[in-house]
């Protein structure tokens, strides 16, 4: 371990998590409440600061402030274990997703493991356990249902999650997530693999199992990050509030928190597999120079942003799945479709050989 | 009796779910492109924008009690309403008017007149009650006080809402 690799590490941690993440999940909660808002022909927050900019702040402050309260009967270690185990796997999962491509002739990713992706899915199933132990350790019936719920729904659809993305490994034949970037910096994005490349007919079957493949891992995630039309675990309207129902102050905001990271990591990792991660056509990478190295990093995150936006728009216009229909579209639709897909996938790499 | 609630037949179409979320994803993307280009017509903004100057003049606001054109407070304490009064809002301490002064002729008048606003329900019956046109209902209606004692107006208090009444009840002059 040369002292260089250990500093730039620990600058990239640093900056990814406190100037980027956090204030990226706060502001995420304010661009949520502005989204719904727009959506509902409402105004939304427009009283703290210019436009309600510094609304996070104020809440912030508001439920550091706020009376703890540790209910009698819950069991003690797990109600605190539960909140920090709902926020530390969204934020441990953006470890490996490379955000930008160098600056200074460092890669800009965290940890360029070679398990990328199962990396991925193994700390991204963690987020379960903070909601199914606070669920349970609430002791309470409500929060308990949440957990069952909460439980179910996370393993009925990492099945589907895990497979809508072996076609894209499929290409790659690598787990790395850089190389999956470095891919479709070479061959076009895996949402479009025919642009660039117009008159290969190959590439535009190839596009129909990729298109299918991104939406079973977009709709997964939707239900892996809790969201609507996925949030049966926190339903108010049944369990008054589902796994937090028993939580205040702080501990309530960092399930809340947790709720937002995972949804910025799974948008990152939506960008990274499918919309070519920091790559945008036209912008050399960070080797030409560092403002390249700077505009690279500035393009994934705009792409999370539209992503993190299509998740709330999402939100803002379905209702809720009965339980089971969620059961039902998970078993017997999104598995199935995901099945068939690597079968077809593979099919068109097998008798279509690649340029 | 049981009633069998008849279910509608769903097409191939209708089944698939696709073409009905992706009309749904368009009325909202609709909407919210109209609230960013400032077409959505929102609710009045109320702290920034009031509805005072559409406000009607028979608006029951906040009661007051008036002067006349001498200065007079109107008032003479005649506690009807007092009486009147639903939920007993007001409280009336009357005073004599000495022999020596100008008005001495009317003989009361309110040495406190407390008027609770946590109690007052607008409703105007002391206007309308009162034979002496000294107590109207003005358009205040953001009353506000941090404990129960700011939120009684004193009499001082009820004067500087009222004003000065230039009004037809001229039988106290000095002249009549």
């Amino acid at each position: 371990m040369d002292p260089f690799f250990i500093i730039t590490s620990l600058l990239k941690i640093v900056g990814i998590l406190f100037v980027v993440i956090l204030p990226m999940v706060s502001y995420a909660v304010y661009a949520e409440r502005k989204v719904s808002a727009a959506i509902q022909d409402r105004l939304g927050p427009n009283r703290v600061g210019p436009a309600g900019l510094f609304q996070p702040i104020a809440d912030m402050f508001k439920l550091l402030l706020k009376e703890d309260f540790t209910p009698r009967n819950v069991n003690t270690f797990y109600y605190w274990l539960a909140p920090c185990l709902a926020v530390m796997p969204a934020i441990i999962t953006i470890a490996v997703v490379p955000f930008g491509s160098t600056l200074f002739g460092v890669p800009m990713v965290i940890a360029d493991v070679n398990v990328g992706i199962l990396f991925v899915f193994a700390i991204a199933s963690l987020g379960v356990y903070g909601i199914v132990i606070g669920g349970w350790a609430s002791n309470s019936k409500y929060p308990f249902l949440g957990g069952i719920r909460s439980s179910s729904q996370m393993l009925s659809y990492e099945l589907s999650l895990g497979l809508a993305v072996i076609p894209v490994f499929l290409l790659v034949g690598n787990l790395r997530l850089t190389s999956v970037v470095r891919y479709q910096i070479e061959h076009g994005w895996f949402i479009a693999p025919f642009v660039g490349d117009w008159m290969n007919p190959w590439k535009w079957v190839l596009a129909v199992p990729m298109i299918i493949s991104f939406l079973v891992f977009m709709i997964a995630i939707f239900a892996e990050t809790n969201r609507l039309p996925f949030d049966l675990p926190e339903a108010e309207q049944e369990l008054a509030g589902g796994y937090n129902t028993e939580y205040s102050s702080m501990k309530f905001a960092l399930f809340f928190l947790g709720e937002y990271a995972a949804m910025i990591t799974g948008s990152a990792v939506i960008v990274t597999l499918f919309f070519g991660g920091w790559h945008f056509p036209g912008i050399p990478d960070g080797s030409r120079g560092w403002i390249f190295g700077v505009i690279n990093i500035a393009v994934f995150f705009a792409k999370v942003a539209i992503m993190i936006f299509i998740f709330m728009w999402v939100r803002w216009t379905l209702p809720r799945f009965r339980y089971d229909q969620l059961m039902r579209l998970g078993w017997l639709f999104f598995f199935e479709i995901a099945l068939v897909n690597i079968f077809v996938a593979a099919w068109i790499l097998a008798y279509f050989p690649s340029s | 009796m049981a009633i069998t609630v008849p279910r509608p037949k769903l097409n191939w179409r209708e089944r698939l779910y696709l073409p009905a979320i992706v009309a749904g994803l368009a009325i909202t993307i609709k909407h919210f492109k109209n609230m960013l280009l400032g077409r959505t017509k929102v609710t009045m903004q109320y702290p920034e924008q009031k509805w005072d100057s559409s406000m009607p003049d028979h608006y029951r606001g906040a009661p007051a009690l008036v002067r006349d054109a001498d200065g007079r407070v109107r008032c003479v304490a005649c506690q009807l309403c007092e009486f009147i009064c639903p939920p007993r809002a007001i409280k009336i301490v009357p005073g004599e008017i000495p022999s020596t002064d100008r008005f001495a002729k009317v003989e009361k008048y309110p040495e406190e007149f407390d008027i609770d606003m946590i109690r007052c329900i607008f409703c105007g019956m002391c206007e309308e009650v009162c034979p002496e046109q000294a107590i109207f209902l003005r358009k205040d209606y953001a009353i506000t006080g941090f404990t129960r004692a700011d939120m009684v107006h004193h009499k001082e208090k009820l004067l500087e809402i009222g004003g000065v009444m230039h009004g037809v009840v001229l039988k106290w002059n000095e002249k009549k």
